[in-house]
């Protein structure tokens, strides 16, 4: 079994884990400042407050795994993202430390409250300009990277970064559907009918700009085996998003954020399509950066037997805190 | 100063200040989470109202702690990417899985549990509560375990070997890897360093409390564990300070001889010194006030025993000797000084004047701090004591940094620098008007919402309000 296929798929996997789980946190703090100052914001907050720490978690893993099991890509990466992944690091201390301080210090929470909205915008476009600026290719000279240190800013990246920023805040919308009742809840309800049609568009815009950033990935989509996903994909993305709409419509509490966590699988899907088997989309594939054997088995051996307990426990502290927030918080159902 | 000389240093002073602010803490949760259990513990066993109320105070002192520890923990990271891309490139395949091991057994088992342990005791129960809490000390212990192997693998580097990429790759069993030579030493004394932390952070809370004439329950409670822990662990540490010091001895002896002021080799025996200041461009100790053969004394245990200066060691590859000298000397007084306040609190006990004797009471206060201290200035000693390398004799660095300009490496530092000093010591102003207040009856856990809900009714032990300290908390009702 050739390990390294294994790491890339348990890669995908983690950032998958970190989109979904921190996905909805983050998109909670963009909508926040709509939200009516008082018991509104305070369940909006609470709902997220006893599992961040767990969905942030995932991206810490995400980054240790790569320096382990494909140490050259970190090592490129990371300088070549430096100003958006900088910023993000200062998002997520602003937003982080906003959950604990806002009910320090009712004097200043309007400060705590704007830190909370800022941090998480600029973590999540900063997340979404660094996918944006892999997919769009950068520089490599030797083992390190070459480019300059604004080769990450263009159209392209900003504009994947704004797509993110919508799709956040649609699992944040559909998250408090099914966490919260009363007028956030409707209000909430109201931003997702908003922000799934504008997420289509980006998703769009998005797909119609990949396949000609780099000729691989044109190659990838309208080339014999490709044309198979490509003319499923974006009717599969259509019906999903149907059904989202359909389930929003309708009232229901838990579907829609199930659904719009189905779209972000198929755009992660889509997403590994273009760049397999790359773990620097059309630079380095996965062969090339890999670590020694003995460290893949060495940390699969760990993963396998934790992965599976962690995600028991976690599943176990979403448990605890089933239900809906009241206004008091968390009460049973 | 070429540009690269330049970013170089940025890094470097980047990697320090942040690494500084983050370990300070570690330093107190990795302590105040093993309190937790013991104050949880103690109040599960005896049903007394005054454990649970000590729980409750410093559990809202812990939140706001571990949020600061979780928020500048995920910035090393990634620092590591950003700064030293080199280091991450060549070092990856050794430490990069040791890291991993840290996030799947520590981190997620501190988060997992952390929501349970900060909101959840209406929810599960006392003893599944119990449980969470527990997991989340451990899960911090852990931590500790891994990110010391990695750091300690860098001062001594064994079970590699180089492969055709300049990679270091693991050549032996892991187990060599995680257990190197430096790392047992390590572990003890940060877990301690850790522990006396808190041990004197809780006491100095106590001491201000009594000064203030709320000599209530939980007061003294507080106060005499934290002394207790004074004064069993102040001279374990100095012991185990003593053997960590022998076993870089035998790894590093360049940072000994920095930390020693030794430029002179001394065959016949060398002398401590007590005061001095290093010049390292002379390579003499100026001013110097010595005690003849005690250094022999110390690390060889014979006081005639000969040892080499840093003269001996090519000028290049030595560690600047201005910097540990005093590092190690801030360090290792105030070890003394926790050794004298324990044993003045166990002289205090005898006399049983414990919580009323006032001096004892300003020492406590004034060394409340003094843990951050000395295990800042422990990490200053043992990080500059192995420069001018990151892994020890194997990659310097100046090797080891990224390929990024010093402007970017300058904005991101002054970025880094504003902000932490905003919200972190803002963070710390909450933590100590917290501390402010004393203890009461019918302390309320963290004060969010999600707490005081659970929509089940709370014991009424949990929720009395009464007595002459209570106070509401400052929470929901000043909102
Ligand atoms: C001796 C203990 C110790 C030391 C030397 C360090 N840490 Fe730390 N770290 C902890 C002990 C700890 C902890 C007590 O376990 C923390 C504090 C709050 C927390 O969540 O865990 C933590 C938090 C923490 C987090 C966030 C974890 C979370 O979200 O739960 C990260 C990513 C790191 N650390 C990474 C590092 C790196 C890269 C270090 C070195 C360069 C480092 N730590 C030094
Ligand atoms: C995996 C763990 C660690 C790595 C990879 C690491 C690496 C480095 C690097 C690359 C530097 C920059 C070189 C330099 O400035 O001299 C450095 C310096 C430093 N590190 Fe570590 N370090 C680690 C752990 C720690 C820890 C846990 C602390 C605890 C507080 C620490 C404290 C310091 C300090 C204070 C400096 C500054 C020394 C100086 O400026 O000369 N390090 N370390
Ligand atoms: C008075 C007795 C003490 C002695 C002899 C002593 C000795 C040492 C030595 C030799 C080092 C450097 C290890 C290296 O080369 O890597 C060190 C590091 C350190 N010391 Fe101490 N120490 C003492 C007290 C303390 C106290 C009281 C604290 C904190 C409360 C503390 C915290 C630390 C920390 C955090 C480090 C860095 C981590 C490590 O390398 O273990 N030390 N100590």
């Amino acid at each position: 079994m050739d390990l390294t296929i294994v790491w890339a798929l348990l890669l995908a996997f983690i950032v998958a884990m970190y989109v979904v789980m921190d996905g909805f946190d983050l998109g909670i703090g963009m909508l926040f400042p709509r939200f009516p100052v008082g018991k509104q914001r305070d369940m909006a907050m609470n709902s997220v407050a006893p599992v961040w720490d767990g969905n942030e978690t995932w991206l810490i893993l995400g980054g240790n795994g790569l320096i382990a099991a494909f140490p050259i890509a970190y090592a490129i990466i990371l300088p070549a993202l430096y100003a958006p992944l900088i910023a993000m690091l200062l998002g997520l201390i602003f937003r982080g430390v906003a959950f604990e301080f806002r009910w320090r210090d009712p004097g200043h929470r309007r400060w705590w409250d704007a830190g909370f909205f800022l941090g998480s915008l600029v973590a999540t476009l900063a997340q979404g300009i660094t996918l944006g600026a892999l997919l769009q290719g950068i520089t490599i000279e030797g083992r390190a990277y070459g480019g300059g240190w604004w080769d990450w800013l263009t159209p392209f990246s900003l504009l994947v970064g704004a797509s993110l920023v919508v799709g956040y805040s649609l699992l944040g919308a559909c998250w408090l559907v099914w966490k919260t009742e009363g007028p956030l809840h409707d209000q909430a309800r109201r931003y997702a009918k908003l922000l799934l049609p504008a997420l289509l568009v980006a998703f769009g815009a998005v797909s119609l700009a990949t396949p000609f950033l780099e000729n691989k990935y044109y190659e990838r989509w309208f080339d014999t085996p490709g044309l198979f996903v490509t003319v499923p994909m974006p009717l599969l993305v259509l019906a999903t998003a149907w059904a989202a709409w359909r389930s929003i419509a309708k009232g229901q509490d838990h579907a829609p954020f199930l659904w719009v966590l189905g779209l972000f699988g198929l755009t992660l899907i889509g997403l590994g399509i273009s760049i397999w088997p790359d773990v620097i989309p059309g630079r380095i594939s996965i062969w090339d950066a890999a670590s020694p054997y003995d460290s893949q088995l060495f940390m699969l051996v760990g993963s396998a037997v934790l992965i599976p307990l962690i995600l028991v426990y976690t599943a176990w502290s979403y448990y605890v805190f089933r239900g809906k927030v009241g206004e008091d918080g968390y009460h049973e159902h | 100063m070429t540009d690269a000389d330049t970013a170089l240093l940025l890094a470097r002073i980047q990697f320090a200040f942040t690494i500084s602010f983050h370990f300070i803490f570690p330093a107190f949760s990795i302590g105040l989470a093993s309190y937790l259990a013991v104050l949880e513990a103690l109040w599960l066993k005896t049903g007394k109202d005054h454990y649970l109320n000590l729980f409750k105070y410093w559990l809202k002192i812990f939140a706001i702690a571990f949020a600061m520890g979780v928020v500048s923990g995920i910035v090393m990271t990634y620092q590591f990417g950003t700064n030293w891309s080199v280091f991450s490139d060549k070092a990856g395949p050794i430490i990069g899985p040791l890291m991993a091991y840290e996030v799947l057994t520590a981190f997620f088992l501190e988060a997992g549990f952390l929501g349970v342990m900060l909101f959840g005791l209406e929810r599960v129960g006392k003893k599944l509560h119990f449980l969470a809490t527990c997991m989340v000390a451990i899960g911090t212990a852990i931590s500790a375990f891994w990110i010391l192997s990695v750091n300690s693998w860098m001062h001594t580097p064994v079970g590699w070997a180089m492969n055709d990429k300049g990679q270091f790759v693991p050549a032996a069993p892991w187990i060599e890897i995680i257990f190197n030579p430096s790392f047992p030493y390590r572990l003890v004394h940060t877990v301690i360093a850790a522990y006396l932390t808190t041990a004197l952070v809780v006491g100095g809370v106590g001491a201000w409390h009594l000064l203030r004439r709320h000599a209530t329950a939980e007061v003294k409670t507080m106060f005499s564990m934290a002394m207790w822990m004074a004064a069993l662990v102040a001279p374990v540490q100095i012991v185990v300070g003593d053997l960590h010091g022998l076993n870089t001895l035998e790894h590093q002896p360049a940072k000994v001889m920095a930390m020693e002021g030794h430029y002179e080799s001394h065959p016949n025996g060398a002398p401590l010194a007590l005061f001095g200041i290093p010049d390292d461009e002379e390579e003499r100790l100026k001013y110097a006030i010595e005690i003849p053969k005690l250094s022999s004394l110390i690390l060889k245990h014979d006081p005639n025993a000969p040892l080499a200066g840093l003269k001996t060691i090519p000028k290049e590859n030595r560690p600047p000797a201005s910097i540990v000298f005093w590092s190690f000397r801030v360090m290792v007084g105030l070890g003394m000084l926790m050794l004298l306040l324990g044993l003045f609190s166990l002289f205090a006990r005898v006399r049983r004047k414990l919580y009323d004797w006032k001096l004892l009471h300003r020492f406590a206060l004034v060394m409340s701090p003094a843990g951050f201290v000395a295990v800042i200035a422990g990490w200053i000693t043992t990080e500059v004591g192995r420069q001018p390398f990151v892994i020890y004799n194997l990659l310097r660095t100046a090797d080891a940094r990224a390929p990024i300009d010093a402007p970017a490496v300058a904005t991101s530092l002054l970025v880094f620098v504003i902000t932490y000093f905003l919200v972190f010591g803002t963070g710390t102003i909450y933590i100590l008007r917290l501390m402010k207040k004393p203890p009461h009856p019918g302390e309320s856990a963290p004060a969010h919402a999600p707490i005081r809900t659970a929509g089940i009714t709370p014991s009424p032990s949990m929720h009395r309000h009464g007595g002459a300290n209570a106070r509401p908390d400052q929470n929901e009702e000043a909102r």
